[in-house]
């Protein structure tokens, strides 16, 4: 009995050991021998006990009883034992038994610690199987609040739980699509308002046809659902659909939503700001925008960054590449050349004595007899690859943009010289 | 005459026997005026020619003339353009297509209009440019560097003030041109860590970099330390720099030969250790944190260290003895304006380092007779001496100088007790050619005669406010100082025109500056003008007596004058008038001119085309519309209007005393 006692010590160190550690070899090694001198121990015992029997067989019932007790109890303890080493490996579980009661009460009531824990009860310990539920409805309740912000292709990662251990439901395309905001917990069907859903509810049994559960919603209703809800999308081929090979089902009807819309759907939200990014989902579009624009970093290649220091990175580790000057400085640049000096500098000087025309540099280049070649500089020709070439690695804004601003300033070239220059230019652009 | 000119053959067979490259190897040795080779070209058509074969580089006075001198002269390899306000886009596509490969420097620092089209252009077509200087182009944009990133043989860079660009356009650069070894980023408040950081890791020859005033920090530090030719790094005014970010930079620069940290405030010894390493030879620390025992500590074992300088640096007594111990042996310190300069710190560091070949020490007021008895003799080979305003130096101490430092070639007295005895002895210092005398009443003609008889070699004097000094002292300056560039007597009251007439004959003279001199009229400065072609600084400030007919012999010979100031005097807008044939007239100041009429004030300032700076007073702004403003800004002219009442001039020898009340 001493030895038992102090086995059991031990065994409580486990227990505690898989509460707090990562899955280890070496502890799982320690356990095991542990437990296999322990069961050796229990072999021992009922060994003594059969012997006994056999030598006095008038041995009292009481005495019986109490070597079955204590036999059950270590059987039991080795069985916790076992479950909860074989636990620490699964690593969903490990909520479950962090959270979970403690080691004594659950000795116990062996059924109460089973693995999954919803899932698995059956029928016997009614008010165990009530608190694990509502425990389930709250998991659900915060997956729901999470899923809000991240991804739900990202979160549910992690999760294995074993076929058949949850139910698959799978919406119509029609039912995913509609705007609904409120779901039926178990078909999954969707609603506009709250008050529909719960005549729908109806449908599903008698409990839901109380005033009380038609008058407002319950956690205790969806409590009564037996098994955990998972979804299938009904995407033929898809990975998310329950017929694929390696189905990864979607934890709530909001990821079916998000997913459905963004892998099966057109985008047809545009970006306003950049008119190239387009989404399906139109939170999507939110966050998109709210990083587009300004802060849009571009690379030579077409790579785009959210933030600058990305882009330099970028740079620094790709030979030839080179920061791309933002579309909007560029049109503000030919902005300036033709308007922006327009205003005041040519205008005025032009009319007056403007000291630099452009004609007085047709002269010279008459007068170097290389006018074939140079009269080029006016020429719309050559003011397409003087104002294109210097970034024609860049992606360009949209052409008719270029256009424009081109022929203003070749236009513009032409009205310099006023009264003179103008015959002559002509002749030259002719 | 007429036949001769049909045929240009009789011509060639009078310079036949002399070829092409012999008359280049004349004209080479012509660089020194000017006008030597205006004259050359000036005597045939071939000659003229050749000359414009032969020059290669090129500073337009006006960008009116550009078009014809672009054709005049095929075969410039470096155009300096800063004397030309507006050059626009055509101008330079204009300049890309003549010159083409030809052309290997460009500067448009003081240039505006163009845009990334006009670069765009120069890069394309001129492949072999090196040098480009973009500084004050204040509304360049990151799409004009993307345009000279495509300039692939670039090597110097120049974008100071340029302080619209951004990390990206610097970055463009550095992808681009891979060959800087020269980059001034200068005051381009938009450029930060990542620009800066990709240019180190991009351009790995770099040799030269000017960061001053950047808002930079560590990040990129850790890159720029990192380049492995890296000779010359300015750092300052970098305020984000602390002893911090320098202590991460475990490696230290390989090559930095010139480090400057000046206006740091937060970088001191800590932080320095890590800076401070073996083939440094130029230091700057000014305006930094203050100089204890530990800073000068750090700097002890860098025995490369030649020149230190610690302007405006609070130094402490024993961080001033410690400069003593360094084991390098200084060639140049400056202690300008540092507060706690005594006798005994610099003595100490004289007798050490006594190569020094450069000391400043202006306004370190504490010192006295004792350091410059120290000074005179340990430093014998001292060149260049600055000590302005050490007021209780006594006279008998810049006797010493004379006696001991006969190298001087640069000697700043200004506001010092230098009498006739101190500027005898320092005529022995034949090798001088910046002497400045400003506010030292001591002085006489008698002491300034034996400078002119004996310092020939003088190019730089400075009288401002010599009271006592005549037209005698003048005389023997210029009898004997016929290399005299610069001159200033303003406050001299007793000058005449005797003084100017006999200063024509410095034909060398570009500054002159005679600002309150009311006895000098146009008849002094006709001669001035006729004898000093090569003017480009005038002040005639406050004297009274110059008048339109100065103007006249002005405008006709001095070409060359860039800048005048004609405040106060008797010269009315027919005289501005005549100054408009001044075609690289820049800068004018005329405010309290009497005698202007808007409308003839207007047609002078049409008329002077190169005007950027034009001074006027507030009043005058009203009289004129405003398109006629407009457009002259439109050229390249900006307005500065003051409102200062009219001054009458204080008595020269109450002027100190108000001063020194005032301190």
């Amino acid at each position: 009995m001493k030895i038992l006692g102090q086995l059991d010590g031990q065994m409580n160190g486990i227990c505690n050991a898989i509460r707090n550690c990562e899955w280890d070899p070496k502890v799982m090694l320690t356990n095991l021998s542990i437990m296999e001198e322990k069961i050796h121990q229990l072999q021992d015992l009922v060994h003594l006990i059969v012997g006994r029997r056999t030598e006095a067989v008038k041995g009292s019932e009481e005495l019986a009883a109490q070597q079955q007790q204590l036999i059950n109890a270590d059987l039991t303890s080795i069985i916790v034992q076992l479950i909860s080493t074989a636990g620490s490996l699964l690593p969903s579980a490990k909520n479950t038994f962090s959270s979970g009661n403690p080691l004594g009460s659950q000795l116990g009531q062996p059924g109460g610690i089973g693995y999954p824990s919803g899932s698995s009860i059956t029928g016997n310990n009614n008010v165990n199987k009530v608190e694990d539920h509502s425990n389930q409805i709250d998991l659900i309740g915060n997956n729901v609040e999470e899923h809000d912000q991240k991804d739900e292709e990202e979160v549910d990662e992690g999760e294995h739980l074993p076929p058949g251990s949850y139910e698959i439901l799978q919406l119509e395309k029609e039912e995913i699509l509609a705007p609904h905001t409120h779901f039926c917990l178990i078909c999954g069907k969707g609603f506009k308002r709250d008050a529909n859903l719960r005549m729908h509810m109806r449908g599903h049994g008698d409990e839901y046809k109380t005033p009380a559960a038609l008058a407002k919603p319950h956690k205790e209703m969806c409590s009564e659902a037996p098994l955990i809800k998972r979804y299938s999308c009904p995407y033929i081929g898809c990975k998310r659909n329950k017929d694929h090979k390696k189905f990864q089902p979607l934890k709530t009807i909001l990821c079916v939503k998000n997913h459905y819309k963004r892998t099966h759907c057109d985008k047809s939200y545009t970006c306003s700001r950049c008119n190239t990014k387009k989404f399906s989902v139109i939170a999507d579009l939110k966050t998109h925008e709210k990083h587009c624009g300004r802060d849009k970093w571009l690379c030579s290649c077409g790579t785009t960054f959210s933030r600058k220091d990305k882009l330099f990175g970028h740079i620094t580790l790709f030979q030839g590449h080179t920061p791309a000057i933002p579309l909007d400085e560029n049109k503000g640049m030919v902005d300036l050349s033709d308007h922006g000096e327009g205003n005041e500098a040519p205008s005025k000087v032009a009319q007056t004595d403007f000291d630099f025309s452009s004609n007085d540099f047709q002269n010279i280049l008459d007068g170097k007899g290389i006018a074939n070649d140079d009269t080029r500089i006016f020429s719309p020709l050559d003011f397409d690859t003087g104002s294109l070439g210097g970034f024609s690695d860049f992606p360009r804004p949209p052409f008719e943009d270029s256009a424009s601003s081109l022929s203003f300033l070749i236009s513009d070239a032409c009205n310099y010289p006023r009264e003179t220059g103008r015959s002559s230019i002509s002749n030259n652009l002719g | 005459m007429k036949r001769q000119r049909a045929s240009p053959e009789s011509n060639l067979d009078f310079f036949g026997s002399v070829s092409e490259e012999l008359v280049f190897l004349i004209l080479d040795h012509l660089q020194d005026s000017p006008f030597d080779s205006k004259s050359f070209s000036l005597v045939c058509k071939s000659f003229h020619k050749l000359e414009s074969l032969h020059r290669k580089t090129l500073k337009p006075l006006h960008s009116k003339h550009l078009p014809k001198i672009l054709n005049r002269y095929p075969c410039i390899t470096d155009l300096d353009l800063s004397l030309c306000p507006r050059i626009t886009d055509e101008s330079l596509m204009g300049i890309a297509l003549i010159y083409k490969k030809m052309l290997r420097s460009i500067n448009l620092s003081r240039s505006k209009s163009f845009t990334h089209l006009g670069l765009s252009s120069l890069v394309k077509n001129c492949s072999s440019l090196v040098d480009i200087d973009l500084s004050n182009a204040e509304d360049l944009k990151d799409s004009s560097l993307a345009a000279l990133a495509e300039a692939k043989n670039l090597e110097r860079l120049c974008l100071a003030r340029c302080k619209l660009i951004t990390d990206i356009g610097i970055g463009c650069v550095a992808v681009g041109c891979r060959n800087l070894r020269f980059l001034s980023l200068r005051w381009c408040l938009g450029v930060g860590d990542l620009g800066v950081g990709l240019i180190a890791v991009k351009c790995k020859e770099m040799q030269s970099l000017d960061l001053s005033y950047l808002p930079i920090t560590e990040k990129c530090l850790q890159q720029v330390v990192k380049l492995e030719h890296l000779e010359h790094l300015v750092l300052e005014g970098c305020i984000a720099i602390d002893d911090d970010s320098l202590a991460d930079l475990q490696l230290g620069f390989k090559a930095i030969k010139n480090l400057n940290i000046s206006s740091c405030e937060n970088v001191s010894h800590v932080g320095l250790k890590s800076l401070i390493i073996e083939p440094l030879q130029q230091l700057n620390l000014a305006y930094g944190s203050p100089v204890t025992l530990a800073l000068a500590k750090s700097l002890q074992k860098c025995s490369t260290l030649q020149s230190v300088k610690l302007d405006g640096c609070q130094i402490t007594p024993c961080g001033l003895k410690a400069i003593g111990n360094w084991c390098a042996s200084l060639k140049e310190l400056s202690l300008s304006k540092c507060m706690g300069v005594t006798d005994e710190g610099l003595s100490s560091i004289v007798t050490t380092h006594k190569d020094i070949r450069k000391l400043d020490i202006t306004c370190c007021r504490k010192i006295t007779h004792r350091s410059i008895v120290q000074i005179t003799n340990s430093c014998s080979s001292l060149t260049s001496f600055r000590m302005e305003s050490c007021t209780l130096v006594p006279r008998e101490s810049f006797v010493l100088i004379g006696q001991r430092c006969h190298f001087l070639e640069e000697l700043d007295l200004t506001d010092n007790e230098v009498d006739d005895e101190g500027l005898k002895s320092i005529s022995r210092c034949s090798k001088l050619s910046s002497l400045k005398l400003g506010i030292c009443l001591n002085i006489t003609d008698y002491g300034l005669s034996h400078i002119g008889m004996s310092c020939s070699k003088l190019t730089e004097l400075d009288l401002y406010r010599c009271a006592a000094i005549t037209d005698k002292g003048i005389l023997a300056i210029s009898d004997g100082c016929s290399n005299l560039r610069m001159i200033n007597i303003a406050y001299c009251n007793d000058i005449t025109d005797i003084s100017l007439i006999s200063m024509s004959k410095c034909s060398k003279m570009h500054t002159f500056e005679s600002r309150g001199c009311p006895l000098i009229t146009s008849l002094g400065l006709a001669a001035l003008a006729v004898g000093c072609k090569q003017l480009t600084k005038l002040d005639l400030k406050k004297c009274y007596r110059i008048d339109d007919l100065g103007m006249v012999p002005l405008a006709h010979f001095c070409q060359n004058l860039r800048q005048i100031n004609l405040s106060y005097s008797s010269v009315t807008d027919v005289g501005l008038l005549t100054l408009a044939s001044l075609s690289c007239l820049q800068s004018l100041t005329i405010l309290h001119v009497k005698g202007l009429t808007p409308s003839r004030l207007s047609a002078a300032l049409l008329a002077c085309g190169g005007l950027t700076k034009v001074k006027l007073h507030a009043s005058i702004n009203s009289l004129l519309p405003l398109p006629f403003f407009r457009y002259l800004e439109a050229r390249g002219c900006s307005f500065q209007w003051r409102d200062k009442e009219f001054q009458a001039e204080l008595d020269p020898k109450c002027w100190k005393l108000v001063r020194d009340d005032t301190e």
